[in-house]
């Protein structure tokens, strides 16, 4: 049995399957007529390097104890995990269409009692990071070797919890420990941009973090810091190569991720409006056209999911 | 008398030895606390925090989704008020198998102030679905809620005080989660309390008994669970009711006491007696019960002045 998707013979296409949840996330968000996008949007790459190659999970079982760890720590990006979770097999890409309603177990951000698969409870921002130190903690305390991985956004890292648990997470040596920051430059409001544009400004808004130098603040605070473009799959896959195969000193990793909020749909890229929104009826359109699959690379993905051992 | 911050302290060493899934997590008050006995004893299993409680509260969260039954250590108004938010969706809502023990509870922990008197707990606590709430009156009914909470698989969050208190209940005492605890049984008025305080009501109760006044003393240690039928059923019959309790007259005891009471019919006078919508202050013990109305003294002056039964002059 194959318990994940890497060691399948077939490698999967990731740049199909990127298209394809983007695609769901879309439809889905349009269907239940509340939800973001433009968070899921940016992360989506990254997630499906993690979830199709990198993370030693099963789908058929979701509960099992050796298992990888993974957490959405910014849980408004719930519909991006579950359009992952459901192409690679926890659940039917048919329930993505209860998202959001009475008694879904894909409620509007992740609650981890309601759904298999789902590592932790969030949607309060800065809390993911602090669930990941105490799984990590536990993995070195019970001599178990899976890793745990918390994906963080660069909006959410204001949260002053955040930098608690960073603290810890140094002292402790928890270098099986990563945490991804999707660092896509924009917030829900954030600040507008000044007369004076930087290069850090997005689209009308300015970066959290504008004159503040995050990957130096990680490494001041202890931690081995990787910065790469979040849509390379390349440099994606190899960042988590290292942050896998852990730091000679102990030190927990930061894979800083520059991605595009809203990236692969034109209409969202860099516009922070469409952090939270339902597309009208024309802009759905426009994203069918750039984004929905055509029926052989679903019929591909079908085939894939098979391969791994995955229930539809 | 040992102090119940020691009972706890040993006890936790004593959970530690028994079952290897315990681990404890500190923000930096362990040799306040007690818990410095289990890091002592079983150092591998002592997690410090440093001084940041709502991260604290979230590892904990996460030491508990991969097996381990983790408790934690601070003082109760740094997890009630500090860390309310990860309590709530870490703990709370993902059914996290976290207790949280505010030690430190209650009025009695030393000229500290209001900041760090916490008398909101039980309002916050209780108004949390799927989290049990307990309050301990000595150190029988503590050890009995700490062998229960480590079996529980869920959260827990336990009220401890700083102090010794008088023992009041048997050795043999079984903790049932949710149940409610007769004491004495009386007919004109009942007295309900919850943790330590029930110690001073029983005080209380003697005094009325001597001017005649036959009380009834109910004690709540699980204000979360709880069967409401059964206090019903208990405090059936008292044309008065008196809670008492270390925390403000709103949403603790008296809050419950009243929502119970009132939701089936005609109820009693129901009256209230707290910390009256006002913050605590550095002072003794004694000022502090004497001033909210909690010392045995005061309660049964003020049963007499309800009852119309003042002595004369």
């Amino acid at each position: 049995m194959t318990t994940n998707a890497g060691a399948s013979d077939k490698q999967p296409d990731l740049g199909s399957l990127a298209q394809q949840a983007r695609w769901q996330v879309v439809k889905t968000v349009t269907g239940s007529k509340a939800g973001h996008i433009g968070g899921p949007l940016s992360m989506m790459d990254l997630l499906v390097c993690l979830y199709f190659g990198e993370l030693n999970i099963r789908p058929e079982e979701a509960h099992w104890a050796d298992r990888d760890r993974f957490i959405l720590s910014k849980g408004h990006a719930a519909i991006g995990l579950y359009s992952v979770l459901a192409l690679r097999g926890f659940l039917p890409v048919e329930e993505l269409a209860t998202f959001d309603k009475g008694d879904s177990r894909l409620q509007g951000h992740p609650d981890q009692t309601r759904l298999a698969g789902l590592d932790a409870s969030t949607g309060s921002l800065g809390q993911g990071l602090s669930v990941g130190v105490g799984m990590a903690l536990g993995a070195h305390l019970g001599g178990k070797d899976f890793h745990t991985w918390v994906m963080l956004g660069d909006g959410e890292i204001q949260e002053g919890m955040v930098w608690e648990a960073v603290q810890v997470a140094a002292r402790y040596k928890l270098d099986n420990l990563t945490a991804i920051v999707d660092r896509n430059g924009l917030q829900q409001f954030g600040l507008p941009s000044s007369d004076e544009t930087t290069r850090t400004d997005r689209g009308d808004r300015r970066d959290p973090w504008f004159g503040v130098d995050l990957a130096a603040v990680f490494q001041a605070f202890g931690w081995r810091v990787l910065e790469i473009d979040g849509h390379d799959y390349g440099q994606i896959q190899a960042a988590y190569g290292l942050a896998r195969a852990g730091d000679f000193t102990g030190r927990p990793t930061v894979i800083i991720a520059h991605t595009v909020k809203g990236k692969g749909l034109s209409l969202a890229e860099g516009v922070h409006t469409w952090h939270s929104i339902v597309p009208s009826a024309e802009d759905f359109e426009r994203a069918r056209h750039e984004l929905e699959p055509d029926e052989l690379e679903l019929l591909d993905s079908h085939v894939h999911r098979v391969q791994t051992g995955a229930s539809a | 008398m040992i102090a119940m911050r020691d009972v706890w302290g040993e006890k936790l060493v004593e959970l530690g030895g028994i079952d290897p899934r315990t681990v404890v997590l500190d923000g930096d008050l362990a040799n306040s606390t007690k818990a410095d006995r289990f890091a002592k004893a079983h150092p591998s299993r002592f997690f410090q925090m440093g001084i940041a409680e709502q991260n604290l509260i979230g590892v904990a969260s996460g030491l508990a989704a991969i097996g381990y039954v983790p408790w934690t250590s601070s003082f109760t108004v740094f997890f009630t008020h500090r860390a309310v938010d990860p309590i709530r969706m870490l703990v709370a809502q993902s059914h996290a198998n976290v207790k949280i023990v505010g030690s430190y509870s209650g009025l009695l922990i030393g000229a500290v102030g209001k900041t760090h008197l916490d008398i909101e707990d039980l309002a916050i606590m209780r108004a949390m679905p799927d989290i049990a709430v307990l309050v301990p009156a000595d150190k029988v009914e503590l050890l009995a809620m700490m062998d229960w909470a480590q079996a529980h698989d869920g959260p827990v969050y336990l009220r401890v005080v700083r102090d010794a208190v008088p023992d009041i209940l048997d050795p043999g005492y079984a903790f049932v989660p949710g149940a409610v605890y007769p004491l004495r049984t009386g007919t004109d008025i009942a007295l309900v309390s919850t943790g330590p305080q029930t110690g001073r009501v029983l005080a209380a109760h003697d005094q009325l008994a001597a001017d005649g006044i036959s009380a009834t003393v109910v004690h709540v240690p699980s204000l979360k669970p709880l069967d409401e039928n059964a206090l019903r059923a208990v405090l059936q019959g008292h044309r008065l009711v008196v809670t008492t309790e270390e925390h403000s007259i709103y949403g603790g005891l008296g809050g419950l006491v009243a929502e119970v009471l009132t939701a089936t019919g005609p109820a009693p006078r129901i009256e209230r007696i707290g910390v009256n919508d006002t913050w605590g202050e550095s002072a003794s013990d004694d000022f502090l019960l004497n001033k909210h109305g909690l010392s045995p003294e005061k309660i049964t002056a003020r049963v007499r002045g309800l009852l119309d039964l003042a002595v004369p002059g």
